[in-house]
């Protein structure tokens, strides 16, 4: 008996299961019906000219790797028959066992003229790749492989590096913080150590430090600037340092402003908390244009990438036959920083920046425009040994390769 | 007659279990508005669509066996052993050292590589041996001592990167310098795939299998894992053998931090566990501990993860949906044979 109703039950769940499995492939049963279902939508889009993507991160991340997708949309909207494939969380955690060179091979059996790796984890992927296929347009963003004046020049026919002047964005928010901190001390929540979280830091207490001397008056030996590292570009419980405990840290002890060097929006989180407590604190987040939506009454603004003229560029080229290896570290268009057309870096002010502020900002943004270059000496690295010489332009290398934290700031320079 | 009844209550409890998590993923995709067969579709194309794809299969496979394997052994004993991704970890750690260290000596490269894959083991045995330290003379419970040598081997790993072994000019995310060809494990020609790595993986299994099943030493182990009051009573050195256990398993984990240097990523990198570790919990859970089943099942979620990469590219649906298939397979099977045993337990009475 107890086993009849066993088998009863039994039967119910697998007839249940399968209508409902059933009802689950009509809707789709016709696309399904055609075997090859895989290639079927490839074949009447021959002509369109895919280009793929590799995101390190989801494409949806408002930050690093958002910012790559949506210049994939754009490069759709603005290159007609141009179509983007893509494969996001593009690492080993999520991806075990596989490759971005391998995962770019998939990209390559779907159809795609023209790979781009989207961050630095996949450096020796791309090489890979671009040294397997050596007439295929390869694009490594943030690389430094393809620079001849660069440490670590690979002579690839056609892999481009691409990456935008940050260090402007930087600056901009360094100044916007120095123009609002009352308590005249900012915190930096920096990523990992390497040089290019370095310089990026640096360029922040630059454009913090000309604003704060230049347009409040104040002596910059007064000015408080302090980079706390967490060890990643985000959050990893138990193996960094826990951001929002970093940057409640930074609040909690008079840096009334804090600028974000990591993926993720802890600062500002954590600074909307404490000012829906009453407390006067600021943030800056970094990466994605869209950042500042999540807590809109403390950001006083935010530095983003915009990839997509860069990218549409060299598709373009692609798709013409008139790709060249390059390596592109790209300016903000200074007739608009912002215009999506033209600027490779941009800066959105947020609701929070005081209107005098915003008007000295911008006073700022213009010097910079007119050719003020904060990298010029002198300047001294942390330990106090010169740098640059009096009047001494910083070159491309000295800056992209820079081995310290500069003389006024606080916190560590190398991971030791 | 009865023994046949009731072999086959198990099957279709187990059928129903697979129906349910297929059930289950499929409403998750209707309710994310995608097509269900299409994206079942593209999954078993990705994976076995070719001979290529299938050693793609292959090289996540090996990682998985071994990591199965080495669990099966502290399954065995009755121990969680959640730190086996620190002992991933670590095994990929003395790995790298080792080859750094020798790269240079002149050796030769094929006596070079086995003794990388014997510093692995090392390492994985050390690092797992901590955690039965904590266990046995500490009274920490292994899951949370476990987790802890977790967090540190991560750290650990991020630390020599960007630190001590960070490359010449820059510390980057994408790991260490990547060691020299002669260095790799020799790799099937037009694929990633080493049929060395394979080789080891289904020996170790293989060894395994005998200790456990053939051996006095798997018997007592068993004893202990089944009733560790009475095995003790009996006169079984209780502590030694949880302690064999763990060594054992971090063995096998090491050698799968030391294939994942020497045979897949060719360099030490953040994440080089890359899951494999909790990816083996499962694994081993789902088949109940039964040592000849970890070959189909590793290989089926070895397949699953390589097979989902192509539902970002063609269906534009996100390919964590291999994830959520394989941690339903788990559960529900974990739920129908408590079903089944509630089941049976009133057919009895």
């Amino acid at each position: 008996m107890k086993s009849k109703t066993l088998w009863i039950l039994t039967s119910l769940l697998i007839v249940a299961s399968l209508i409902l499995a059933a009802c689950g492939g009509g809707a789709t049963e016709e696309p399904v019906a055609t075997e090859p279902a895989a290639e079927e939508p490839t074949a009447p889009a021959a002509e369109a000219f895919k280009f793929g993507m590799l995101l390190v991160g989801p494409y949806n991340d408002h930050g690093w790797s958002q910012a790559h997708y949506d210049a994939g949309l754009y490069i759709q909207e603005k290159l007609p028959g141009s179509e983007m494939i893509y494969i996001d969380k593009v690492n080993p955690a999520d991806r075990a066992g596989t490759t971005p060179a391998q995962l770019a091979e998939e990209l390559l059996a779907q159809g795609a003229k023209v790979i781009i790796f989207n961050s630095d984890d996949m450096k020796d992927s791309a090489l890979e790749f671009a040294q397997a296929h050596p007439d295929l347009p390869v694009i490594h963003a943030s690389g430094d492989s393809a620079w001849t004046e660069g440490k670590d020049f690979r002579d690839l026919p056609m892999l481009a590096n691409i990456m935008g002047r940050m260090e402007y964005g930087k600056m901009i928010a360094g100044c916007a913080a120095a123009l609002t901190t009352q308590t005249g001390k900012i915190g930096y929540l920096g990523p990992l150590i390497n040089d290019e979280t370095r310089r990026l830091a640096a360029s922040a207490y630059l454009g913090a430090r000309y604003c704060w001397q230049n347009y409040l008056g104040k002596d910059p030996a007064e000015l408080g600037f302090k980079v706390t590292w967490i060890g990643f570009w985000f959050n990893i419980p138990g193996v960094t340092s826990d951001p929002t405990q970093v940057a409640d840290d930074f609040y909690n002890s008079g840096y009334d402003v804090v600028l974000s060097g990591i993926d993720t929006t802890e600062a500002l989180v954590e600074a909307k908390k404490l000012k829906d407590a009453g407390q006067t604190v600021w943030a800056i987040p970094y990466d994605y244009k869209g950042s500042c939506e999540e807590a809109t009454d403390v950001c006083l603004g935010v530095p983003y990438f915009n990839w997509g003229p860069a990218y549409l560029r060299y598709i373009t080229a692609a798709q013409s036959g008139t790709w060249q290896a390059a390596w592109e570290w790209n300016s903000p268009d200074w007739a608009d920083i912002n215009n999506p057309d033209t600027s490779a870096v941009g800066f959105i002010k947020g609701a929070a920046l005081s209107a005098d502020a915003s008007t000295k900002l911008d006073e700022f943004i213009g010097a910079l425009a007119g050719g003020l270059n904060l990298w010029t000496g002198p300047i001294n690295l942390q330990d106090g040994t010169a740098y640059l010489q009096e009047a001494q332009v910083a070159t491309d290398q000295e800056v992209w390769y820079l081995p310290q934290l500069l003389e006024g700031m606080e916190g560590q320079s190398v991971s030791e | 007659m009865t023994r046949n009844k009731s072999r086959w209550i198990n099957i279709s409890f187990q059928f129903a279990a697979i129906l349910l998590a297929l059930l289950f993923t499929t409403i998750i995709l209707l309710f994310s508005g995608a097509p269900p067969l299409q994206a079942y579709a593209n999954i078993i194309n990705g994976s076995i669509g070719s001979l290529k794809k299938f050693s793609d299969v292959l090289v996540a496979w090996v990682p998985l066996l071994l990591t199965t394997t080495g669990l099966l052994v502290t399954f065995t004993a009755g121990l969680w052993n959640i730190g086996i991704e620190g002992q991933i970890t670590l095994g990929a750690i003395f790995t790298t050292g080792l080859l750094r260290l020798f790269q240079d000596s002149g050796l030769p490269p094929g006596l070079i590589l086995i003794l990388a894959m014997l510093a692995g083991m090392l390492g994985g045995a050390l690092w797992a041996s901590l955690a039965g330290a904590l266990k046995t003379f500490g009274g920490v419970n292994e899951i949370f001592g476990g987790l802890g040598l977790n967090f540190v081997a991560t750290a650990l790993t991020l630390w020599l990167i960007f630190g001590p072994w960070k490359r010449p000019g820059i510390g980057s995310m994408s790991g260490t310098e990547p060691f020299p060809n002669h260095l790799w494990l020799p790799m099937i020609s037009g694929t990633r795939l080493s049929i060395w790595a394979v080789i080891i993986g289904i020996i170790a299994l293989a060894v395994i299998y005998i200790v456990l099943r053939g051996s006095y030493f798997g018997l007592r182990l068993k004893a202990v894992g089944k009733n560790i009051r009475s095995s003790f009573l009996i006169g079984i050195p209780t502590s030694r053998y949880m302690m064999s256990a763990f060594i054992l398993c971090g063995a096998l984990a090491g050698l799968a931090g030391a294939v994942q240097v020497t045979a897949v990523y060719h360099r030490l990198i953040p994440s080089i566990s890359s899951g494999y570790g909790y990816l083996g919990l499962l694994v081993a859970m789902l088949i109940n501990y039964k040592a000849l089943l970890v070959i189909p099942v590793s290989l089926f979620f070895a397949a699953l993860n390589i097979g989902s990469i192509q539902l970002p590219i063609i269906l534009k649906l996100d390919s964590t949906l291999s994830g959520v298939l394989q941690g339903a397979l788990v559960l529900f099977f974990l739920m129908m044979d408590g079903v089944r045993q509630r089941v049976l337990r009133k057919a009895e009475r």
